[in-house]
């Protein structure tokens, strides 16, 4: 699925750096909310469910752009273990990026919530009450929040080792705005 | 063609430390933000533990009203509350609605004359999809002013040392009031005569888009008999859910719902203080029980009577109580959706299935 381009398109850029602020966002929201009984809860709860919501159609058209326009190549010279790493950590985060949406939506639904989100928007539930997929999913929303995060942060501390260890352009190829002397992606 | 690291002969350690720095720094804001630093917060988990009695909560249970039986009915609304709320459980009609009543005890055995304060929960659902979730009690004002004097309150109560509860009282002069409540208020041998108030103040918006603050009671239609302490203690452990049944099966049970609106001034960020006599307020409906279900595996069982779900036309407003009742009581239906195999019903049909 790669090309030979040497950085990402503009419109994956824009989506990567839109995605990484919700995402950190929202992962600092949910063990902020678990932890509080300020009125700040309520908000908090509310934005916690818009987000992923918007995470959830932002990650889908994401995976479509990845697959349409696929992904600058890594730098040849990169040791096996750390290419294998950079693949399957991006399975993993594409895996939750659309997972954890669902996840949280089906273990309202199992809890008989209703799922309404900011400007009134009310979602049907996607499965019937029960107690023990409301456990079950509330569990798994739980453990991956925490493997998300460290994910994000192994991810934010590998792009930091290429843009100032390796400097190999891997950085560059997703910074937010092309970097003039970037060393690989200027060739 | 790739740049090769500045120079391989020798470590970058600038870079590194730039780098653990950053992974330092996001995990010490999350940690902190999860609440890990910081052993004092007030959280959910806190909250709900200090319910626990003694012997450590009833499993498979709401950790507080947790002994309760469970209605159906509807809610007939008179049209009245559209001055107040574009909600469309206002308007004119006849909505489902689902509750439950319950004594305001972490304990599902403890006998009806042992527990002071009642409770309703309540769920109408409307037409156009909106639910309105409430949990009301039958005291006219709360205990305490704030979420932190709650939880101060339920450890001074479960307290080895008996001057706890004299000195919370010193610390809260607003808990003499209900300490007067509860000894002067005359008890009722039904459910049926109590009145439920909402205690908590949230914003109306009106179809115009002004905003009202309001609180809102249950009022019985039935007739109320005083009855003492003893007399109730006399008539059985379980009385009100017996009693209750009988009653509902013979005829439906009333109540009337009253909206207060607050007047500029009025202390609607404090349940503790009731609002003075004279306020506005609004007859906006009828909730009529018809009939009492099954509390086990019941309809009422997987409802959490979260006061914050609320339809459009309703906001939570400056009183601090309902968000921290939300975040409680969704510990409070984590925790016992995980026990499920601790609720009594499955215990039974388990050994039954065995025999």
């Amino acid at each position: 699925m790669t090309r030979g381009v040497e950085t990402f398109t503009v419109l994956q850029r824009l989506l990567h750096w839109l995605m990484a602020v919700a995402i950190i966002a929202m992962l600092f929201i949910g063990v902020g909310m678990l932890s509080t009984v300020m009125p700040k809860y309520v908000p908090l709860l509310a934005t916690h469910k818009t987000l992923g919501i918007a995470i959830l159609v932002l990650a889908l058209l994401r995976l479509v752009v990845r697959l349409r326009c696929g992904a600058p190549a890594l730098p040849a010279d990169l040791p096996l273990p750390m290419k294998l790493a950079a693949h399957l950590s991006h399975y993993a985060l594409y895996a939750l990026m659309i997972a954890m949406p669902l996840i949280g939506w089906a273990m309202m639904s199992a809890g008989a919530y209703p799922v309404v989100l900011y400007g009134g928007i009310r979602l049907p539930a996607i499965l019937p009450q029960s107690d023990e997929l409301h456990t079950l999913l509330w569990n798994a929303h739980s453990w991956l929040a925490f493997a998300f995060f460290a994910l994000v942060v192994t991810h934010v501390a590998a792009a930091l080792f290429h843009a100032l260890v390796r400097r190999d352009g891997v950085f560059e190829s997703m910074a937010p705005v092309p970097s003039r002397d970037a060393p690989a992606a200027a060739k | 063609m790739p740049v090769l690291p500045r120079s391989p002969s020798r470590p970058p350690f600038g870079s590194l430390a730039v780098i653990a720095l950053v992974v330092a720094a996001g995990a010490g804001a999350f940690a902190y933000t999860a609440g890990w630093l910081s052993p004092g917060r007030l959280t959910p988990t806190r909250i709900v533990d200090s319910l626990a009695p003694k012997g450590g909560p009833a499993l498979g249970y709401r950790r507080n009203h947790a002994k309760g039986i469970c209605f159906t009915g509807v809610f007939e609304s008179n049209g009245n509350g559209t001055q107040l709320s574009r909600a469309q459980v206002f308007a004119a009609g006849r909505y489902p609605a689902l509750g439950r009543l319950n004594l305001g005890t972490p304990d599902p055995k403890a006998p009806d004359a042992t527990v002071r304060v009642r409770g309703m929960g309540l769920q109408l659902s409307t037409p156009d999809g909106e639910v309105w979730r409430a949990a009301m009690i039958d005291p006219p004002f709360f205990p305490v002013a704030t979420p932190t004097g709650f939880y101060e309150l339920q450890m001074a109560a479960h307290s080895d040392d008996p001057n706890a509860i004299p000195a919370f009282a010193a610390g809260h002069p607003e808990f003499a009031a209900f300490g007067a409540w509860a000894k002067s208020a005359p008890w009722t041998a039904s459910y049926a005569e109590d009145p439920f108030n909402s205690l908590n103040a949230f914003v109306f918006v009106d179809g115009g888009g002004a905003e009202h603050v309001v609180r809102w009671s249950l009022l019985p239609q039935a007739e109320v008999v005083p009855i003492t302490e003893d007399a109730l203690a006399k008539l059985g452990p379980d009385h009100l859910e017996a009693e209750i049944a009988t009653r509902v099966a013979a005829a439906p049970q009333r109540w009337t719902m009253i909206v207060t609106v607050a007047d500029p001034g009025d202390p609607t960020s404090d349940p503790s203080k009731a609002w003075p006599a004279g306020r506005r307020t609004v007859e906006v409906g009828t909730l009529v029980v018809d009939k009492i279900e099954a509390e086990r595996d019941g309809p009422c069982r997987d409802i959490n009577f979260d006061p914050t779900i609320l339809p459009d036309g309703i906001r939570v407003s400056d009183d601090p109580f309902p968000a921290a009742r939300s975040a409680a009581y969704a510990r409070s239906y984590d925790l016992r959706t995980a026990e499920v195999k601790d609720y009594p019903y499955h215990l039974q049909s388990a050994a039954g299935g065995e025999k």
